[in-house]
């Protein structure tokens, strides 16, 4: 009963607020509905028992990518005007690309579901003392060890072309050198001086 | 329920909702037993750092000044509330609500004595993670909804900052789990039951399991500091308050707030601080475990727990009272270049403990009796 009431409430809100991300007029407000979205996702996630899965979402998505998601679009000066204009002419491959992500779904749909309605594709009946993430981590670095690697590894390319693309050494800008700042005495820095009265340092 | 014969409940409920409405009475008490301990640890941190600086500190409202963050709430709450013209007014509102309601959030978790918790997750320190880390929400919506320089800078510069040290803290935390294999909160303070020397901080003067010690000890002790400076950082504490660094940016994301969201900022932001001393009680420093031994008795447990989170958060006010505030570049280089490389470092070295020492010391120890 209460299990039931707290997924209603959590379906409900993910589709509402998935929708609203595309529907809202504010960049920013688009992207605090996707973490709401995001977040009721993993709410979801607990409900079906797979806290650890859940709890991975929320650091990595809301927690991490989200944010910077967040930090990009506020810093963006956005021109509301200019940004409808261009929604008929990317209609066509926005309609597109839903299309194929609707046929996926049906597609999953159809595989989870047998003929006659009953759901087939049960989870593999687990240990009772055997905890979420400890069955998550015997699958992942056992047989699934090489795709993960190359996973992270497929990442990581990512991450450096990422820095190499931004990363320009112009000539002649002063830049900090922190090695000189940390490295820097006393005695280079602060010098005493005997100030007379009524006179400056010359 | 009582199981005798002539016992007719008032009203027949469900077990389900019996269960609910049991959980909501636990919340509710835990809540204001938060609510009015923050009250008097806002007074203390006030006195000591007053003390540091041989000032009296609150003292007019009532004995020692005990009930001044009493009077403080009422001053807040009946202020006007401010709305800048500019700003987004939904968001604006949202901000402080956010961060009032993750801080409680957060201690559903939290074990305090043995079996007082109030939902024992198997993921109890992810679940924390998790929290800890949506805390920059608050931050970040309140500095951009704001609409004005100095708020947004500082809700930027949060961002930046706390995602940067949950990459640390959540490496520190792996250690920890490493070194119990469990992510339930109370199998980690239970890993710690044998007195002092068992608490993960101390493991170093644990001679009796010699040398096995050195390792796991030295990378405890190593991890225990780190874990407490990245802690002042994640909840924008001094040293680390760049967010609302007065001397840059007036008050950083707070400079529009005022009256009662100015408070739920401020009860956030405060019980954040307090939830990390209660962290760092659970992973290194026994939790509700007494010094010279276990604990099982949950009055006394909770008792202790207490007394050691007020001892933590009077080394939280000590920091904010006698360490001048960092530079952002130099906060950053602490953060990626020191403190990054240090706990992966700790990571493989904990799992080169729990892998090869662990298991022959406890072979030793079964051989030597």
């Amino acid at each position: 009963m209460l299990a039931s009431i707290a997924f209603y409430v959590l379906a409900a809100v993910a589709v509402i607020s998935a929708f609203a991300v595309i529907a809202a007029r504010n960049p920013v407000h688009s992207v605090l509905f996707l973490i709401l979205t995001f977040f009721t996702a993993a709410g979801l996630f607990v409900l079906l028992g797979a806290e650890f899965l859940a709890m991975l979402l929320v650091v990595v998505y809301v927690g991490a990518v989200a944010v910077l998601f967040l930090f990009v679009v506020m810093m963006l000066d956005v021109d509301f005007a200019e940004l409808k204009q261009g929604f008929l002419s990317y209609m066509p491959i926005g309609a597109l690309v839903a299309a194929a992500l609707l046929g996926e779904l049906g597609l999953v749909a159809s595989a989870a579901m047998s003929a006659d309605g009953a759901p087939i594709a049960i989870a593999p009946a687990q240990a009772s003392d055997v905890t979420n993430a400890e069955a998550i981590g015997h699958v992942l670095y056992t047989e699934y060890l090489l795709v993960f690697q190359m996973a992270g590894l497929v990442l990581f390319v990512a991450m450096i072309g990422a820095i190499v693309l931004t990363l320009r050494h112009r000539p002649g800008v002063r830049k900090q050198d922190i090695a000189a700042q940390v490295g820097r005495r006393r005695s280079e820095a602060v010098e005493l001086k005997d100030v007379r009265p009524g006179q400056g340092i010359g | 329920m009582i199981a005798g014969a002539d016992y007719v409940p008032l009203i027949e409920l469900p077990v389900e909702w019996e269960w609910a409405i049991m959980k909501a009475g636990q919340i509710l008490g835990i809540v204001i037993l938060l609510l009015v301990s923050l009250a008097f640890l806002l007074l203390f941190d006030r006195k000591v750092w007053a003390a540091v600086q041989l000032r009296k500190g609150p003292n007019v409202v009532g004995p020692f000044g005990l009930l001044q963050s009493f009077a403080d709430f009422f001053k807040f709450v009946f202020k006007e509330i401010v709305i800048p013209a500019g700003a987004n007014k939904t968001v604006f509102i949202l901000a402080p609500l956010i961060t009032f309601v993750l801080a409680f959030v957060s201690w559903a978790v939290i074990p305090f004595a043995n079996d007082v918790v109030i939902s024992d997750l198997n993921v109890g320190i992810l679940y924390l993670f998790a929290i800890s880390s949506l805390g920059v929400y608050g931050i970040i919506m309140g500095g951009w909804a704001s609409n004005s320089k100095y708020p947004f800078l500082g809700g930027l510069r949060s961002a930046a900052q706390m995602v940067s040290y949950e990459v640390s803290i959540g490496f520190i935390i792996i250690t920890v789990l490493l070194l119990v294999g469990s992510l339930n909160l109370s199998a980690i303070v239970e890993s710690q039951r044998d007195g002092i020397w068992m608490w993960h901080a101390f493991r170093l003067f644990n001679f009796a399991e010699f040398p096995a010690n050195i390792l796991v000890g030295v990378t405890m002790l190593a991890m225990l500091v780190m874990f407490f400076v990245s802690a002042l950082a994640e909840t924008n504490r001094p040293p680390f308050d760049l967010p609302e660094a007065e001397s840059e940016l007036v008050a950083g994301y707070q400079v529009e707030y005022s009256s009662t969201p100015y408070l739920l900022f401020m009860i956030g932001e405060y019980l954040n601080i307090v939830l990390m001393c209660a962290m760092v009680n659970i992973l290194f420093l026994g939790g509700w475990h007494a010094p010279w031994g276990p604990v099982d008795n949950p009055w006394l447990g909770f008792l202790i727990f207490y007394v050691k989170i007020w001892i933590q958060f009077f080394l939280f006010a000590m920091v904010k009272a006698i360490v001048p505030r960092y530079r952002y570049d130099q906060l950053m280089r602490l953060g990626w270049k020191i403190f990054l490389p240090t706990s992966l470092v700790a990571v493989v070295a904990m799992g080169y403990y729990v892998t090869f020492i662990a298991p022959a010391a406890a072979t030793a120890v079964a051989g030597a009796q």
